[in-house]
C-alpha cells in the first residue's frame, strides 16, 4: 500500500522535495541534526523507523540497550560529554513507560535528550489497545516540551522544534510520541531547522542595571563566596569563571553537579557544597557578606534550612531560568542570563583584591576537616578498605582526569569528595532525582560520547544490579568502559541514616549478594575482586591500563559513614564532622 | 491562605491547559475556578484561575506557569487589583407558583429573563458569585431545575494594554 501512494504520488511531487514515509523523514531529520547516536530498544510501535534506520547506519549508529532505562542514561552522559541532545528510540506502552525515570532524571538536571516513542495506530488512541499509553499525560511533568505527532506531515517541523528546544536555554528532555500509521505513511520532505518559537524565550535579554548592581556588590565585598553549578558547564562559561574569580579573589565551591566546572587544585577552589560537601565552603555560607551564586539552583541540599541559610549575607543569582528566582532562597540581586553571558560582562566591571584572612578560614577549616575526616577515610588504617581510598586512588592514578560516572548515595558522594577533577564535564552523575543504577549506562553513554576518554563508573552493589544488564551494551559495542563496584554488602547511605536517625535499626539495608565477578564474567568481561589493602593499588593500574572493559570489585568497610554531614533540618553551619 | 486571580495567555493547544493545571496539582493547590477560551486573538487563549495559596508561593507558581513552552504570560492578582464577573443561568420549572414574584426578583438583582417556554424559564444574571448564590436560594422555592455558573473572568485595573500586546504578538509571528 505503501509502494502504491508512493507512485500516486510522483506527480505531484514538488520539484525541491522528496517524498518519504514519516519514518525515513524522522531519521533524515536525526541526520539534519547532526546526531550521530541513537541509544534504543525496538519493539511493535516503532518498527517503521527502526526499518527506516536500516538503510542510514553509516551515520546513525544505534546502542541497543537491554532495558529503555539504560538507553535513557547512556544518552544522558552522552549529552553531556558531547554537548549535543541524546537521543533514544523505544516502542510504545511499556518500551515507552521505561523511560519515565530518566526523563525525569534529565528534567531535574537540565539534560537536552530527544526521546522518540512509537504509539499505536492513531485510529485506536484511547482504545486501551494492545501497548497503548498515554504518554503524553505521562511525561508531561516530567519534560521541558512534548508532542504527539498522528500525521506525517508533522514530523519534520516537529522534530526540529523538538531539537531546538532540547538544547537552548535551560535545556532539557523533550519526547515526541509518534503513532504507527504516521510512521508509515507519506508525504514531500523539506527540512527547515527552528530558529524560534514564539511563545519561549530561551536566552533572555540581559538586563544592565542588575548587571552593574551585582557588580557594586562585588566589587565592595570583603568576604565574598562564589557558587557554581551546572549552569557554568552547560553555558561552557569555564573560562569566563577563572577570570571572573581570578580578578575579584573570590573563593569557589561547586554544586555536586558544578563540580569539574573549577579545577579542584586551584587556589581559589574551597571545595563542594551541601549536605556531605566540604566544611569550609559550607560553614563559611554563613560567613560570606556577598553571596554570588551562578548557575544553581538552592537545591535543598545545598541549602539545608533555608530559615538559617546565608541571612548574613547579600545574594547575587544568576541564572536562565526566572522561575529559579526566589523560589527556594530569597535573593538581593536576580540576574536572568545565561552563566557565560553573564560573566563575560560582570568581568567587564568587576575588580578585587587577595583576602588572606578569608581564605584561611577556608584552609582553616579544611585542615580541621582533614584531621577529622579525610585522613581516617581517605588514607584509612582500618582492617577493610574505606570507598573514600578507593576514590583517591583512582583520582591519583589518573592525575584528575578522568570521566567519572558516579551511582547514588555513598559511593556517590565518595566520588564528589575525594575524586580531584580537573577538567570541565569529567563528572557525571544523577544529581536532583538520584537514580540508583544511572551509572553504568551513564559510563557507556559518556564512552560513547567521548571515544578517547578514560570513563570509569562508580557503583555500590545496590546500585550497580539495578542496571547491570548494560554490560551487555559494553560487550556488544567493544566499549572500555572501567567500572568499579564498591561492595559494602548494605545501601550504605540509608544504613548511615538508620545508624544516624533511626536507632541503628538496620530495616532492609543488608543485601545478599551474588558473585559479580562471575556475572560480569559472563558477559565476557574482564572481572576481579580486591578485598585488602595492599592489593588496591596494582588492582586499579592494572584495570585502568587496560585497553579493553575491566570490571573490579572493591569490598569495603560496612560501617563507615559519610562525613562530614548537615543533618536534615540543620542549617549549613551547624555541620558535623563526627 | 489569600485568594489570587491568575491570568495566563497561552497557544491554543493540545495538552496545554493540562499543563498549567500541573503546576497547581503538584503542590497540592485546588482550583476554586477555571474559565478558559479564545483572547481576542484567534489562537490565544485566556485563562482566569482563582485558587488560594500563600502570599510566599504564588510568585513562583506563576513563574513556573509561564516557563511552559507554549505560554506566553501569566500574572497574578490581589482581589482589589482586579474587575471581576460571573455569568449564572438558572433554569427554573413555570408554574403556577411563580405568580407576580419572580419578575420584581429579577428586576431587583440585576437579573434578566432569557428564555420562557411552557414548562421552563431561563434567568441569567452577571455579577458576583456571592451574589449569584444568593439569588439561586431566593429562586430555590420556585424550583430551581438547573444551576450553572461560569467561573470568573477578570481584567486587572492596573495600566496594562493586553490587547496591544497580544495583537503585536500575533503580527510578530
Amino acid at each position: 500500500m505503501e509502494a502504491a501512494t508512493k507512485t500516486q504520488n510522483t506527480d505531484t511531487m514538488c520539484k525541491n522535495a522528496e517524498h518519504l514515509s514519516g519514518a525515513e523523514i524522522l531519521v533524515r531529520s536525526l541526520i539534519e541534526e547532526q546526531v550521530d547516536s541513537i541509544f534504543g530498544y525496538t519493539g511493535g510501535a516503532i518498527m517503521p523507523v527502526y526499518d527506516a534506520l536500516y538503510d542510514h547506519q553509516d551515520k546513525l549508529m544505534h546502542y541497543q540497550a537491554r532495558h529503555e532505562q539504560g538507553a535513557t542514561h547512556a544518552a544522558q552522559a552522552y549529552a553531556r560529554i558531547s554537548k549535543k541532545p541524546g537521543v533514544c528510540f523505544t516502542t510504545s506502552g511499556p518500551g515507552a513507560t521505561n523511560v519515565l525515570t530518566g526523563l525525569a532524571d534529565a528534567y531535574l538536571d537540565s539534560t537536552p535528550l530527544v526521546i522518540i516513542t512509537g504509539q499505536v495506530a492513531s485510529g485506536f488512541l484511547g482504545s486501551d489497545a494492545f501497548q497503548e499509553t498515554n504518554m503524553i499525560g505521562l511525561s508531561m511533568p516530567v519534560t521541558k516540551w512534548n508532542f504527539q505527532v498522528t500525521k506525517v506531515e508533522e514530523i519534520a517541523e516537529v522534530m526540529a522544534k523538538a531539537f531546538y528546544i532540547a538544547r537552548s536555554g535551560r535545556p532539557g528532555p523533550v519526547l515526541i510520541d509518534i503513532t504507527k500509521d504516521a510512521q508509515i505513511a507519506t508525504t514531500d520532505y523539506k527540512y527547515k531547522k527552528c530558529e524560534t518559537v514564539r511563545s519561549y524565550q530561551p536566552m533572555p535579554e540581559l538586563d544592565m542595571s542588575q548587571v552593574e548592581a551585582a557588580a557594586a556588590l562585588i566589587n565592595g565585598a570583603k568576604k565574598p563566596l562564589l557558587l557554581a553549578g551546572q549552569g557554568i558547564l552547560l553555558s561552557g562559561a569555564e573560562k569566563e569563571l577563572m577570570e571572573f574569580v581570578e580578578k575579584t579573589q573570590t573563593p569557589v565551591a561547586c554544586t555536586l553537579l558544578g563540580l569539574s566546572c573549577f579545577p579542584t587544585d586551584h587556589p581559589l577552589y574551597t571545595g563542594m557544597l551541601g549536605m556531605h560537601g566540604n566544611y569550609g565552603p559550607n560553614m563559611n555560607t554563613n560567613e560570606c557578606d556577598v553571596l554570588i551564586a551562578v548557575g544553581m539552583r538552592f537545591d535543598d541540599r545545598v541549602t539545608g534550612n533555608t530559615a538559617k541559610y546565608a541571612k548574613q549575607a547579600k545574594i547575587i543569582h544568576i541564572d536562565i531560568d526566572r522561575s529559579e528566582h526566589n523560589k527556594n532562597i530569597k535573593v538581593d540581586v536576580p540576574l536572568l542570563a545565561d552563566a557565560k553571558q553573564a560573566l563575560r560582562e560582570l568581568n567587564k566591571l568587576v575588580s578585587g583584591t587577595e583576602k588572606h584572612e578569608w581564605m584561611k578560614s577556608f584552609k582553616d577549616y579544611y585542615q580541621l576537616e582533614f584531621d577529622k575526616v579525610i585522613k581516617k577515610q581517605a588514607y584509612s588504617d582500618n582492617e577493610k578498605i574505606n570507598m573514600a581510598e578507593v576514590i583517591r586512588t583512582v583520582s591519583e592514578q589518573t592525575n584528575g582526569e578522568a570521566v567519572l560516572c558516579s551511582d547514588v548515595g555513598q559511593n556517590q558522594m565518595a566520588t564528589a569528595r575525594y575524586y580531584g577533577f580537573k577538567k570541565p564535564n569529567t563528572q557525571i552523575t544523577s544529581g536532583g532525582l538520584g537514580t540508583m543504577g544511572f551509572a553504568l549506562p551513564a559510563a557507556i553513554g559518556a564512552q560513547i560520547g567521548d571515544k578517547d576518554a578514560k570513563v570509569v563508573s562508580i557503583s555500590g552493589d545496590g546500585g550497580f544490579q539495578m542496571t547491570l544488564q548494560e554490560l551487555a551494551m559494553i560487550r556488544q559495542y567493544n566499549l572500555p568502559v572501567k567500572t568499579i563496584v564498591l561492595n559494602n554488602s548494605f545501601l550504605g547511605m540509608v544504613r548511615q541514616w538508620q545508624d544516624l536517625f533511626f536507632e541503628q535499626r538496620f530495616s532492609c539495608t543488608k543485601l545478599d549478594n551474588p558473585d559479580f565477578v562471575k556475572i560480569v564474567e559472563g558477559y565476557g568481561i574482564q572481572a576481579k575482586r580486591v578485598s585488602k589493602r595492599e592489593d588496591l593499588d596494582d588492582a586499579i593500574k592494572e584495570m585502568l591500563e587496560s585497553p579493553n572493559a575491566y570490571f573490579l570489585e572493591v569490598v569495603v568497610e560496612t560501617e563507615s559513614n559519610v562525613l562530614p554531614m548537615i543533618a536534615p533540618g540543620a542549617a549549613v553551619s551547624e555541620m558535623r564532622l563526627e | 491562605m489569600k485568594e489570587y486571580t491568575i491570568t495566563v495567555f497561552s497557544e491554543n493547544n493540545i495538552g496545554l491547559l493540562n499543563e498549567v493545571t500541573i503546576v497547581f496539582s503538584r503542590r497540592k493547590i485546588n482550583i476554586e475556578s477555571l474559565t478558559v477560551s479564545e483572547s481576542e486573538v484567534k489562537g490565544v487563549s485566556r485563562y482566569t484561575i482563582v485558587a488560594y495559596m500563600d502570599e510566599s508561593k504564588v510568585e513562583n507558581v506563576v513563574l513556573q506557569i509561564e516557563k511552559i513552552i507554549g505560554v506566553f504570560k501569566a500574572l497574578y492578582f490581589e482581589a482589589e487589583e482586579i474587575v471581576h464577573q460571573e455569568v449564572a443561568l438558572f433554569k427554573i420549572a413555570n408554574s403556577t407558583k411563580l405568580n407576580g414574584n419572580l419578575e420584581s426578583l429579577v428586576r431587583n438583582n440585576g437579573a434578566k429573563i432569557l428564555t420562557v417556554s411552557p414548562d421552563f424559564l431561563v434567568i441569567e444574571r452577571v455579577g458576583y458569585k456571592a451574589e449569584n448564590q444568593e439569588l439561586f436560594h431566593e429562586l430555590e422555592q420556585y424550583g430551581v431545575l438547573q444551576f450553572a455558573r461560569s467561573g470568573r473572568v477578570a481584567v486587572s485595573t492596573l495600566q496594562k494594554d493586553f490587547t496591544t500586546y497580544l495583537k503585536e504578538l500575533a503580527e510578530a509571528s
